[in-house]
């Protein structure tokens, strides 16, 4: 395989094994975040407001995790550096 | 109507207009469009305001948004907030009006590009230490950086880069997700799907104004109090001192219904 093709095949597994593994973590953060604010409330309902309040911006903290994946992967798609360097060096 | 295509990851790359070195793209374009919707709204609407039982319903509305930013920010910051209501009220109510138009077509949220959301997210990270010196002075606004001990330094300086840093990427990952999966479903399944996503899209404008306004506060309110006031505000509220007040709004009340 020549070099164009080794860069195409490297960034577009990466980028997919990004999304895929920069998922999991995230997930599984959410869910024991939005488990223990759920029984939280349930067990203090006076304290909703504040609770609420806390879980979004706690899961905007863990959600930012998988967005910097996806920033990754679609600059590894859409933006790649190496790819642009490889054909300005096959062209020119 | 498509602005950005497919293989473009932001609106920076169309240009509208260039002429020798300045270059007007779709960015700056709609940056201008929010910026005079706000400013033009506002001045109609704070033209002529009244102090009579009647009022117009845009007074209403901007009585009503501005508060619920401040108590929000009450709430948070645990003082009086009206200080950071300008530049607080002023972050929300641009990245809102900025998210939310993207139901419009042909329009492109400037918070999809990392140039506007990177400007937002210095804005926040000079916002910090002004706030906090003139709050608490310079030494004492210094001092914070050197606590526990002197060790804890090179993770304060690196702590607020990284913050800031994560501030401009999470709006932009966000909104800049939204578009793209928007594309792409139009070009796999259009008409009804699409509609379903720009209305979650709604939400998560909202949200994102949001988060980005409370994580500004939260992060001047953290480097305006000083060491002390902290420990204090954690007496002030012991438990049992609560309780009590509760037990006495509960007998106050069941005292008034008797009445």
């Amino acid at each position: 395989m020549d070099s164009e093709g080794m860069v195409a095949v490297a960034s577009i597994v990466t980028a997919g094994l990004c999304m895929a593994v920069g998922a999991i973590g995230p997930a599984l953060g959410q869910g024991r975040a939005v488990h223990s604010a759920l029984s939280s409330i349930a067990q203090q309902p006076d304290e909703r407001n504040s609770l609420t309040r806390t879980l979004f911006v706690g899961l905007a903290m863990i959600e930012s995790l998988a967005i910097y994946c996806f920033v990754i992967s679609m600059i590894l798609v859409f933006a790649n550096p190496f790819w642009t360097y490889v054909i300005k060096k096959a062209g020119g | 109507m498509e602005i950005v295509a497919i293989n473009q990851i932001s609106p920076d790359q169309v240009v509208f207009f260039q002429w020798r070195w300045i270059i007007i793209n779709a960015t700056l374009v709609y940056t201008w469009l929010v910026m005079g919707l706000l400013v033009f709204g506002s001045l109609l609407i704070t033209r002529r305001l009244s102090l009579e039982r009647s009022l117009s319903r845009w007074q209403n509305l901007a009585e009503v948004i501005l508060g619920g930013v401040r108590s929000e920010l009450r709430e948070i910051s645990r003082e009086d907030a009206d200080n950071y209501i300008p530049f607080i009220g002023t972050l929300f109510l641009f990245i809102l009006v900025s998210n939310l138009l993207t139901i419009l077509p042909g329009y492109v949220a400037p918070t999809s590009s990392l140039t506007t959301t990177a400007a937002l997210a210095v804005l926040v990270f000079l916002a910090v230490p002004l706030f906090g010196i003139a709050k608490l002075g310079i030494i004492e606004y210094l001092k914070e950086y050197f606590r526990p001990n002197l060790l804890f330094f090179p993770f304060h300086i690196m702590g607020e880069f990284s913050r800031t840093l994560a501030l401009a990427v999470r709006l932009f990952g966000n909104l800049m997700s939204h578009e793209k999966v928007i594309t792409i479903l139009l070009a796999v399944t259009p008409l009804f799907f699409p509609v379903v996503m720009q209305a979650l899209g709604l939400l998560i404008g909202l949200i994102q104004a949001y988060i980005f306004s409370v994580l500004a506060m939260v992060y001047i309110a953290s480097a305006s109090q000083s060491h002390q006031e902290k420990g204090d505000g954690e007496k002030n509220t012991n438990p049992l001192e609560k309780g009590r007040m509760k037990v006495w709004t509960v007998k106050a009340w069941l005292r008034w219904r008797r009445l």
